[in-house]
């Protein structure tokens, strides 16, 4: 008697793997193309498909393999040179099924006016943002992410702006829009200022970062709101995810937002009518635009809708930090200099000596091996958890996903140790000033590699410069070791990595227990490492091979002999 | 007998002395319309219309100026004797829901584009150095006529511009400037070339009183919309077209301008009371100081008009020079 010897059973069996060979939600896209052409548009497909580097456990997918439609609006007196895209994204998670009715009544709506001077594109996408990417990248004929995607037969010219649409309910209390994208890039300033307009023109109430609008700004509860809104911007620009499709749209500098309709426990309720008048006004404006949006700030921080921190303001705050791993090294320098002129006129002073003393020959000898020893440790840190999943899983019984994370964690965790193996491998003649030399290299590696991050991605250089500045400048092997020590895991990447999934929920008023924190922080791991191979983010690449060495060093000064 | 031939001879020297009378009064009557004939000095009139700013909704300068164009049309002055410099083309722009219109009032009355308007310098022809060219003359010998500024000693010139301007320059297509000093060493240039007998310079900008605050040639006269440190304001928007469709001065100047005909007889002075700060929201100004009339006896169909005078009469008519007026046009 076995599994398959019972008919109801077996019947079962059967229904479910043919359930799991079945996509579990697919666009329905003949519906969609039809539906797109009676309005009026000319309808386009595009087929792409996917294999992740390890399974995505959030999204339950590994191989991705998906259609895109898309139809264009033709402008009736213009000649396609230009285009705005409408696009909403669906995915197995997020039916959007609202959002794609709307823009089906806004092609229609369109399709009526004369006064359009760019073609409108609407685009459908499936898989969410892997549907985006591919969409774009073939539009854009590059390949930069290892995407298939079969080559669009239908183009119309180059994309001035889109806006990216998400709807939840067919009522609407309240929009959000979101403005992060990938690796920290943000649209132009203006985009942001036209939707706050049409909210104002519309009396829609609209939220940034899910919070209103504070009225008050004369006492203390008007700026402690914005000081919140600003730090939940601050952490969603440096993680670097594309926080909607709009994300991916900014890399190709096509301006971008996504506009994303809540419907929460509010007694005054719009419908899909008035978010449709707005994006409608939006586009009419887009529409009257000649050139790209360039008047406004691409680098601003935002406290509220109404107001924004631009980079002239901001930027002095990073300097200041860097600037005191400059003095640091300054004084070490200095340091290196005293120390070396004393033996130096010593030697003089006996007799002939060595021209050179020989503290600094061997000081430069060991220099390289910690150098060396740490970013091969961060490139172990890049490299292995992805290639040796499949090794992992034949030795323990973890899923893929697991593997990965858990090589990470493990491969952090061994950084530790370094400093008694390296000692090992170097003479032990490393004389005492040898350590000044490895921190003054350490702080001029790591104060370039936060000034170059804080210029693109200011939020993350910020943060970076905020945890890891105190703790690098402080190091020393003289002192209370354990207490510096603990200073140092505390400011690691890894660390404050954790510390800001905290304050994130913190500030988005949902807190976490310890273990939902772990939890969510292992599941970031993941996704951050997915993010890289699948949208090209960056965050991972700059902590394993960037920072991580350079915190190593450091950890490696600390625990000198 | 003596009495009676006393009196015939003084009847005869009463009759006489009343005809010679009568004669010298229809004589000095001759000569006052004669007189009125030459009363201003100027024999052909042009006009030289510029709208600086392209974009869509800049729809408002692009309005102002072909206004303008058609009250200077309407009261006489040929295609051939305006040069119309328009820096975008709104009738047919794709964005225009109602195609070659261009409209002056949100009721839609008023189709200021007509259907035989002749632009003469177009999109990114217009250009500080093309209109600094046009003015002085100093065109390529490649230039077609309608191009030119083939005004000589005895032309009044309407000059009207429009556009984004500040303190001390006008912004040509949002690329590059003019400055007022430039603009009044171009009149100098003018003046020196005896290519105008009188100037009227219009200007509808922010701090439009700036432009013509340098000015230092003779017989110039400056209107502007609003003095330094004030903002010209636009009328009123079109939810249908999208776009604000006038600018408030220019919008009262075109109103003002509808109700004169080629006979009519208004003065300039009826011209500077035009848009009073309660419409207009800014202060209008005007600069008289060089111009050597008076402007209450200068026509509005002296600039915006081309009135030819023909008088017919059957008396004889000695001219004489005008030894003074020559005299002071040789001197300076």
């Amino acid at each position: 008697m076995g599994l398959l010897s019972d008919p109801v059973r077996r019947r079962a069996l059967a229904r479910l793997v043919l359930r799991l060979n079945a996509p579990l939600w697919a666009l329905p896209v003949a519906w969609l193309e039809r539906t797109m052409r009676s309005v009026g548009l000319e309808v386009y497909t595009q087929s792409f498909s996917r294999k992740l580097p390890f399974p995505d456990e959030t999204r339950e997918r590994y191989m991705v393999a998906g259609t895109n439609v898309y139809g264009i609006l033709r402008a009736p007196r213009a000649a396609s040179t230009e285009s705005l895209v409408l696009t909403v994204p669906c995915g197995p998670d997020s039916a959007n099924s609202q959002a794609v009715g709307l823009l089906l009544a806004l092609a229609a709506h369109f399709r009526g006016q004369i006064y359009w001077a760019k073609d409108i594109i609407f685009l459908v996408t499936e898989q969410d943002l892997l549907g985006t990417e591919a969409w774009l990248e073939a539009y854009h004929d590059t390949n930069v992410t290892g995407m298939q995607s079969s080559p669009l037969q239908g183009r119309a010219g180059a994309i001035q702006a889109a806006l990216a649409l998400e709807l939840s309910s067919d009522v609407v209390t309240s929009l959000d829009v979101a403005v992060e994208g990938l690796n920290g890039q943000l649209p132009n300033l203006d985009l942001l200022n036209l939707f706050q307009t049409f909210c104002q023109k519309g009396g829609l109430l609209c939220t940034l970062q899910g919070k209103l609008q504070p009225q008050d700004w004369t006492s203390v509860d008007g700026p402690l709101q914005g000081l919140q809104t600003l730090l939940l911007m601050t952490l969603q620009q440096a993680s670097g995810r594309p926080h909607g499709a709009h994300g991916l749209f900014l890399r190709y500098r096509v301006e971008a937002l996504t506009i994303r309709g809540i419907n929460s426990f509010r007694q005054y309720k719009y419908d899909l009518v008035a978010v449709g008048k707005a994006l409608e006004g939006m586009f009419r404006k887009l529409n009257h635009l000649l050139e790209r949006l360039h008047q406004s700030f691409f680098f601003y921080v935002l406290p509220a809708l109404s107001r924004f921190v631009s980079i002239g303001l901001y930027m002095p705050a990073a300097g200041f930090l860097l600037l005191v791993l400059g003095l640091k090294a300054l004084e070490l320098w200095m340091q290196l200099h005293e120390a070396g002129a004393g033996p130096q006129e010593a030697g003089g002073a006996s007799g002939p000596g060595p021209p050179l003393p020989p503290a600094q020959s061997v000081g430069l000898a060991s220099l390289v091996a910690p150098l060396l020893i740490s970013q091969a440790m961060g490139l172990a840190l890049y490299v292995l958890p992805v290639l040796g999943q499949h090794v992992a899983t034949q030795h323990f019984p973890v899923a893929e996903a697991e593997a990965v994370v858990l090589t990470l964690l493990a491969i952090y965790a061994a950084g530790l140790a370094l400093p008694h193996s390296t000692h090992r491998v170097m003479s032990a003649q490393a004389p005492d000033r040898g350590w000044m030399a490895l921190k003054l290299v350490a702080l001029i590696y790591l104060a370039l590699q936060l000034a170059c991050v804080a210029l693109t991605n200011f939020s993350l250089g910020f943060l970076l410069a905020a945890t890891m500045v105190p703790a690098a400048a402080l190091t020393h092997p003289c002192g209370p070791r354990p207490l510096y020590a603990a200073l140092l895991v505390l400011t690691s990447p890894a660390a404050t990595l954790l510390g800001c999934l905290f304050l994130w929920r913190e500030l988005q008023e949902a807190p976490l227990s310890l273990a939902e924190g772990w939890q969510l922080f292992l599941a970031a791991l993941a996704q951050g490492v997915l993010d890289h191979h699948t949208y090209g983010a960056l965050l991972f690449p700059l902590l394993a091979l960037g920072l991580y060495p350079c915190w190593l060093l450091f950890w490696n000064v600390l625990f000198w002999k | 007998m003596v009495a009676s031939c006393f009196l015939r001879k003084c009847l005869t020297a009463l009759a006489g002395l009343l005809l010679l009378s009568f004669g010298s009064l229809a004589a000095s009557q001759i000569e006052d319309q004669t007189e009125q004939f030459f009363r201003s000095g100027h024999t052909n009139n042009w006009a030289v219309l510029v709208c600086t700013s392209r974009f869509w909704f800049n729809y408002r300068h692009v309005a102002n100026t072909l206004s303008v164009y058609r009250s200077v049309k309407r009261l006489g002055i040929p295609d051939s004797h305006i040069v119309l410099m328009l820096a975008d083309d709104m009738a047919c722009n794709p964005r225009n829901p109602k195609p070659a219109t261009v409209f002056s009032h949100k009721n839609m009355e008023l189709n200021v584009y007509g259907d035989d308007v002749e632009v003469d310098y177009r999109s990114y022809e217009v250009t500080v150095e093309n209109f600094l060219r046009v003015l002085t003359g100093r065109i390529p010998p490649s230039t077609p006529r309608s191009k030119r500024l083939l005004s000589d000693d005895r032309s009044n010139i309407l000059i009207y511009m429009t556009g984004h301007g500040g303190n001390g320059f006008l912004k040509f297509q949002d690329s590059e400037e003019i400055t007022n000093i430039e603009l009044a060493d171009a009149f100098e240039q003018m003046w020196q070339k005896r290519r105008y007998n009188e100037l009227l310079f219009i200007i509808d900008t922010c701090q439009g009183a700036s432009m013509y605050e340098r000015f230092y040639s003779p017989n110039i006269m400056a209107l502007a919309s609003s003095q330094v440190g004030e903002d010209s304001l636009s009328h009123q928007p079109d939810p249908a077209i999208g776009v604000h469709l006038m600018d408030r001065y220019t919008f009262y100047v075109l109103e003002f301008l509808e109700e004169i005909n080629p006979a009519s007889q208004t003065n300039m002075n009826d011209l500077f009371q035009v848009c009073p700060k309660s419409l207009c929201v800014s202060t209008p100004g005007h600069r008289t100081d060089l111009f050597q009339r008076d402007p209450k006896n200068v026509l509005i169909t002296d600039f915006f008009g081309s009135v030819r005078k023909v008088e017919i009469t059957t008396e004889t008519i000695r001219l004489q020079p005008d030894l003074g007026n020559m005299e002071s046009r040789n001197q300076s």
